[in-house]
Formats: C-alpha cells, structure tokens, sequence
C-alpha cells in the first residue's frame, strides 16, 4: 500500500507520522535526536512503521468477529513482547560493544576483570528491566538510553564495588558504546521479531483465546505481509537539512505545525507549540494555511529545554517536573526570563525555604508568559486555540496557559491531543499525501 | 565565524567602481597629515556633504566604518572591546565598533590609521544616539562640535517653522563653525554647484531604485542596494564622481532589463524569481553574504527597502535644489527616513508593498538598536492589514557577530517564503 510519511526532526526528540491515501494516520514514531539526525530519521520511521504494522494487525484482527473486545488486549501485548524482544537485542547489542571498548581502552592489567564486571552487570540489568516490559508497568521514557542508563549506573557501581574496580572505567565505557549503540538502528527483521513475540503470547495465552490461534497467525501474518510502500517522505524541523531528500521534500516546521493541528482540530484557528528550543505563535485560517507567525528570536528562554535545564537542576526527571508543581499550594515569581538565572533563582527561593512544589509552579508559569507574549506577538487569540509540542504533554504547564488564555482572551476552546508532540510530523505527512495524491 | 568557503564572488562593474571610490575617500582621510586637509565627522541620514565640501574638508562616516568593520569580520573583537571599556550590552553596536576601533589604533581598511576629527558635525535627525555618540567622541577628541538640530516630524508634516529653525542654524552656526575649522570662506555657488550635482546624481539613482518595479527585477533592492546607495550617502554626494557612478549604474542596469536579467548576486545572475519582498531595517553586516544567500538561494529578491533610503528619500520626489541652497539642506535633513514618524513609515512601506507588487514585508529588527526597532511590530501589522500581504519579523543586529543565529534566522526566512508560496497556491498546495 501507498505510505506517506512526515518526519520532524526537533532538537530534542524526532517524530514520524505514517499515512495512508486516505489522510488516516497508520502509525507515529518517536525517538531522542542523539545530535545524530541521520540514525533519529532511521529510528524514528522504523517506529513509525512498528506502529504502523501494529494498526494493521488490528485492523486484520477486528475482523474475526470472535475477536470483537479482545483486539486491543492482544494488541497491547504484542507490542510488549514486541518491544522487549527489540530492548533485549539492543542491550546485548550494548553489552557487546561495551566489551570491545573495554577490550580496546588502556586497562590491559584489568581487562580480564572488566569483562567479567561487565557480563555481571549485564546480567543483573537483564533481570532487572525485562521487568519493564510486563503488563500495567508504566516506563519513565521509551528511549533506549533512558532505560538502560540509569540501571546501568546502579548495577555498574554495586559489581564494581564488589569486584574492588574503578566505577569511573566502567562509566567511560559505558559512555562511549551508549552512543555507538543508539546510532545503530536495529537492523534486524521486524516481521520476524514481531512473529517471535506472537509466538511468545501464544505460548503463555494460546489457550485462552476465543479462536483457533491458527487464525489469529494467519490474520497477524497477512497484515505483516503488507508492503508498506515509501511513496513520498517530507521532513521538517531543525533537522531537516540533513534529510537525504530534495529541497521539494522539506517544510518549513512553522507549515507542518499550522496543518497539523488543522488536521486535528479543523476549527484551530491559533496554535501554540512549545519545543526543546522554539516557542512558535502561529495563525492559521480555515484550511489550516499560516497567515502570520512568532518565534522566540536569539534566546530559548522559556522553551522545553529551560524545564530540561531545572529538572537537572533539581535532579529530578523531566516527566516528575508536572506531577509535583501541581501540588503547589501557591506560585512563587520566577523573574528571570533567562534559563540560567532561573536556576538561580530557584536555588535561592529553596535556600529561602519554600517548597519545590511552589517554585516549579512559578517556573511553569514564567514558561507559559513567554508563550503569551510570543503569542500576542503573532495575533492573539481568537477562536480557538490548539496547544502542541512536548511541553504540552505537561499537566503544569497546561493549566498555567488555560489560566492566563483566560485571563487574556475569555473563553475560548483550547485543544490539547495526547498525541500534540506528533503534530508537526501529522502535517508533513499531510503534505506528502498532496504531494502525490492531491 | 562560519562564514562559507566561496572562491569567487561575483561583482558587477559598478560595485569594483563604488569599491574603488569608497576606498578613495579612506585613502584622502588616511593622508591628511601630508595634504593637511581638515576632516569632518558626520551621519550618514543628515549628511551635509555639499556644505562640508564648500570647506575643502572630508567626510568621514563612522558608521560607514562600522559597516567596514563588520563586513570585514573585525566588529566583533570591536564591539568587545567597548563592552570591556565599560559600554553596555545594549548599547547600539555602531557605537560599541566605532569606540572599540578606537581603542585598537582606529585603523582605516587600508591598514592605515583614521585622522582625529577637527570637527564633529552632529545633524541629529531621529536617532537619538547619534547625540550620545559624538558625546563620547567629543571627549575622546576635544575637538570642535557643532548640531543641527533638526525637529523630528513626530506629526508627519514639515512645518514652516521648522525649516525656518534648521536654515538659522546652518546660517548662523553651522557655515561659520565651518569656516572656522577650515579657515576657508563660504562660497554660495560652490554650494550651488555641489547641489547640481547631488540633483544629476539623485535622478540616476531613483530610476535605478525604482527599476525594481519592473518583472523580474533587474536589482535587489536592499542587499545589491548598499552598493548602489554608497557613494551618494557617503563623501560623494554632490560630486561629479557621483554623478558618472550613478550615470553608469544606471547603464548596467538598464543592460539587465534589456537582457531580462535578475539582480547580481553574489554567486552571479539570480534565475528565477519567486518572491518579491519588502524590507524594512538594515541589514545584518557582519553576516551579510550568508544572509544575503538565504534570499537569493530561494529565489527571494527584494525590491524595495526602507533602509536605502536613510541618506536620503529621493524617491518619494525630494531632490536637492541649487536654486534654494540653504532651504533645501534643511529639507534634505528634515525628510529622512530616520526623522520620519511610524506612520509616514507605514505609509512609504505600504506604498513599496503595493507599487513594487511585493509579495509581502519583512522587518529585519536590530537587537541593539533602540531608536528604530521600537513600533516595528506594530508598524507590520499595519501593513499587513492595508495591503492583505504576510509580513514577517526577523532579528539580528548590526555589526555584533554574537547576535546573528543563522539557523534561526533561515528557519524564519525559509517558513515566510513557505507561507507565501502556501497563500498563493491555496489549500490544496503541496508547496
């Protein structure tokens, strides 16, 4: 089948949207940029064509009428067993080079014990995050580096403490092959993996299934069979120079994020996207076509790397930065408008005594007035309003902007999709499709 | 910096000719120890050059030195330097380059040092930190200073009373101010025939301005344009120099459109136009030639700018005028860009947008400059709403390397030029 894909490669993570000729989504995929925009184009496809496989045995499932409510549990297992059969292959695929490495650097005189540390390690690690991918677990982050690196760290200091080596060897090491492992796609058969994990399901719950299992194979297999045709890619972002492709293949992000969100919200007639390193006011009229945009100029104040910057500041994870500010009982003014200095500020404001849950609500806060301003910049608001990009994934962040749009502009509509961080990449695959077909 | 590796840029005659004549007048300035001539300092908007010659004296511009240095990638050490001294970030970068220069033997691009001013000519028309600038010049120096002040036409009107002001003190303190440093007496038909000359030159020059109207454009406006605005902003205005220079430019363009040919760029002639833009604001100069390809490599020209006209509005019909020598000095002074108010700047860049058949406006706001980046934004919503085209807002600055963000400012261009082609073509576009 024809496939059109938009890929949108942020600063901080890369998107791919897979389309069918129909305009109906097949499948996103998502991945950390790793400065490697060539490997997070590569990944970010192949997760969207995962995801894309996956839409399409369930719609080859949904078929068999005695299926019918059982669908999405199957699906979701397989996706888990997808999954951890991919994490495995990539963390031996880490062990692996994590031992030439340590083969390769000058500990000569420990290498015998380094590579035995590093087996141990792996080891534990195993055990530890196949875990990860059991049912009802929810995961940190979905990037291989989040996963393993953490672990690593802890179970690469306990072997070495008990093995009496230097922690700091096995942290180079690691280091070093964490990066040539994430910028080596997995190169290996997607069906094949994927028929791997049905047989594991089938193993552990053939029997419970309402059909044949033979059926369930056969209806799994055919939509794998599916050739997934490449017909028209379109890149975005700030990436999009290193794309493989023509000039006529790239969009500017400000266009993809403008139809993007026409496409998910057709009435959208302002739209607000915070990034890692761009806040952008765009106004678009009613066929999702940009008439006016704003951009952060010469600094990222207020973008997704300031909460990035604070969460390291307060060693806490990105994704905790939300939970706890909305249990603020108040907000502390943040003034700076200047990342560092707000990291200062927020050193002084705990000094002071107040609550880490008071302060992140002031941070978010400081955040979302840049948004407002940039967004003023552009037109203001008024109708309504979609909110995209991977600050609106935080619930914090969400709440501020619904106060101060109201405060500014009165009751207007604001949209937020749970899948907003696809937005850019929705409108390049949009564009692709009229590429070809329109 | 990143400045790309390109063996062999492209120049028409007329930009070696204004290279030349610019490199001339650095070599007259350079020299005044040995022909003992007497230099006057002064602005480009306000620049009084058929006077000061009345005087035998030369021109010397410090911005123009500033833009020397920037293009020359020497401002950012410059700008540096003045920070160090003391001078703030904010502080307009011409200042920071002119005060940094200083600071680092002030030396001309022909490796040889500037001469200390005589006097300073202070024509203050609208920017107000030309004042604080030849302030600190004035200390630096000690020499002679004279102002003009010329009233800012904060209503949009020239009154009588104001050109009265500005012809008593061009009578009664600027000519013997003049006299007085140069030891040389005023000559009213010098004058007159310096005008003469300004008003040949100016003719050439607007038809060359306005040839842009013409499909494809023979010239680009703002980026080819500060070639063609050299000489007659400069120490040329009024001479015959100026006169040949514009006289030829004229014939190298009017070459083009017989040939159907697109601006001059860099890399040779542009082929294809797509995109007709307004700019106001000057550009950055410490990256010009990468931000000029940002323009030309997607087929963008601009045809007109608001920037080519801050020595001087010929197009909107000012001519100088040998018959009225002192008056039209102070109406030179009192119409320039600078001294204009936002909504005559409204006016003039809507005027650009619809006559140039422009497909939109593009403000390029200087981060250090605060006399005329504020209302930029208003004034392009402005624009906007009159002539239903996309305006655009990009930043840079002028000579202060740190604040030109090339991937930034690409990424605007490149979503502005996308919106125009998207606005053209309608929904179903896949441009």
């Amino acid at each position: 089948m024809k496939c059109f894909i938009g890929i949108d490669l942020g600063s901080t993570t890369t998107k791919a949207v897979m389309m069918d000729s129909n305009g109906g989504i097949l499948g996103r995929g998502i991945t950390n940029s790793r400065s490697n925009y060539d490997t997070a184009s590569k990944v970010s496809k192949l997760e969207a064509v995962v995801s894309a496989r996956l839409e399409l045995c369930s719609r080859a499932l949904n078929e068999v009428p005695e299926m019918k409510g059982k669908v999405d549990e199957l699906l979701a297992a397989l996706e888990r067993n997808f999954r951890l059969e991919l994490f495995l292959n990539q963390l031996d695929d880490l062990k692996q080079t994590c031992l030439h490495n340590a083969a390769d650097l000058r500990h000569a005189e420990i290498g015998k014990e380094l590579a035995a540390a590093l087996d141990e390690t792996f080891e534990r690690m195993k055990n530890k995050l196949s875990g990860l991918f059991a049912p009802g677990v929810e995961r940190k982050s979905d990037f291989f580096r989040d996963l393993a690196g953490s672990v690593y760290m802890n179970q690469a200091e306990e072997v070495a403490e008990e093995a009496g080596l230097p922690f700091d060897v096995l942290i180079n090491i690691y280091d070093k092959s964490i990066i040539e492992t994430e910028n080596r796609p997995p190169a290996e058969d997607l069906i094949a993996t994927f028929l791997r994990a049905l047989e594991r399901i089938m193993d552990d719950e053939g029997d419970d299934l309402p059909v044949d299992p033979q059926i369930i194979r056969d209806q799994v297999r055919n939509a794998l069979e599916i050739e997934l045709e490449e017909t028209y890619v379109v890149g975005t972002g700030y990436g999009r120079v290193r794309l493989p492709f023509p000039k006529e293949h790239i969009r500017s992000e400000i266009l993809c994020h403008g139809l993007g969100a026409h496409l998910m919200y057709p009435n959208t007639r302002t739209v607000l996207d915070i990034g890692g390193q761009d806040t952008k006011g765009i106004q678009v009229d009613e066929k999702g076509i940009v008439v006016n945009f704003q951009m952060n100029d010469r600094c990222a104040a207020g973008c997704g790397r300031y909460l990035g910057y604070i969460a390291d500041e307060m060693n806490i994870g990105l994704h905790e930065l939300g939970p706890i500010a909305m249990k603020a009982t108040k907000t502390i003014r943040i003034n700076s408008t200047c990342t560092v200095f707000a990291g200062a500020e927020l050193r002084d404001r705990l000094a002071m005594g107040e609550k880490r849950s008071d302060i992140l609500a002031g941070l978010h806060r400081a955040i979302v007035l840049r948004a407002i301003s940039i967004i003023s910049r552009s037109g203001g608001v008024t109708s309504e309003f979609t909110f995209t990009g991977g600050v609106a994934k935080n619930e914090a962040a969400v709440r501020e902007l619904k106060i101060l749009i109201k405060e500014n502009y009165g009751d207007v509509t604001i949209n937020i999709d749970p899948e907003s961080i696809y937005t850019g990449a929705l409108g390049a695959a949009e564009f692709a499709r009229r590429a070809v077909e329109a | 910096m990143n400045a790309t590796a390109q063996t062999e840029v492209i120049k028409d005659s007329s930009m070696l000719l204004q290279k030349t004549m610019i490199a001339e007048n650095y070599d007259a300035l350079t020299s005044v120890q040995e022909t003992g001539k007497k230099v006057s300092a002064t602005f480009v908007p306000g620049n009084l050059n058929e006077l000061v010659m009345c005087f035998d004296m030369l021109n010397n511009l410090p911005e123009i030195n500033a833009i020397n240095n920037g293009m020359r990638k020497k401002s950012g050490m410059m700008v540096m330097q003045a920070e160090k001294m003391g001078h703030s970030e904010d502080v307009c970068t011409y200042v920071k380059a002119d005060i940094g220069s200083m600071s680092r033997g002030n030396l001309a691009p022909n490796g040889k040092p500037m001469p200390p001013p005589d006097l300073l000519l202070l024509s203050y028309t609208g920017c107000f930190t030309f004042m604080k600038w030849f302030e600190l010049l004035r200390h630096e120096y000690g020499c002679e200073t004279a102002m003009l002040h010329v009233p800012y036409e904060g209503d949009g009107v020239v009154t009588k009373n104001m050109r009265d002001y500005v012809v008593k003190q061009i009578k009664e303190n600027l000519i013997p101010t003049l006299e007085k440093v140069s030891g040389v007496k005023f000559d009213i038909d010098r004058l007159r025939e310096n005008l003469r000359n300004s008003a040949r030159a100016e003719d050439d020059f607007v038809w060359v301005l306005e040839s842009a109207k013409n499909k494809p454009s023979p010239i680009d406006a703002y980026f080819g344009g500060v070639y063609y605005i050299g000489p007659i902003f400069t120490a040329f205005r009024g001479t015959e120099k100026a006169v040949d220079y514009y006289k030829a430019l004229r014939k190298e363009i009017e070459q083009r459109i017989a040939e159907g040919k697109g601006p001059i760029t860099p890399e040779g002639d542009m082929q294809d136009e797509r995109y007709r833009l307004v700019v106001e604001g000057p550009p950055n100069w410490t990256n010009f030639r990468e931000f000029w390809k940002m323009f030309y490599e997607d087929g963008a020209v601009v045809v007109a700018s608001t920037y080519t006209k801050v020595g001087g509005v010929y197009d909107l019909g000012f001519r100088h005028d040998p018959d009225n020598p002192i008056e039209t000095l102070a109406d030179y002074c009192l119409g320039c860009y600078t001294n204009r108010n936002l909504s005559q700047r409204v006016d003039m860049l809507e005027k650009y947008v619809n006559e140039y058949q422009a497909d939109g406006l593009l403000i390029n706001s200087i981060k250090s400059c605060n006399s005329f980046s504020a209302g930029q934004l208003l004034m392009m919503q402005e624009v906007e709403k009159r002539t239903g085209k996309p305006g655009a807002f990009i930043e840079t600055d002028l000579v202060d390397p740190r604040y030109f963000s090339a991937a930034n400012v690409k990424n605007r261009l490149e979503s502005y030029f996308q919106m125009i082609e998207q606005k053209r073509h309608g929904a179903r576009s896949a441009a």
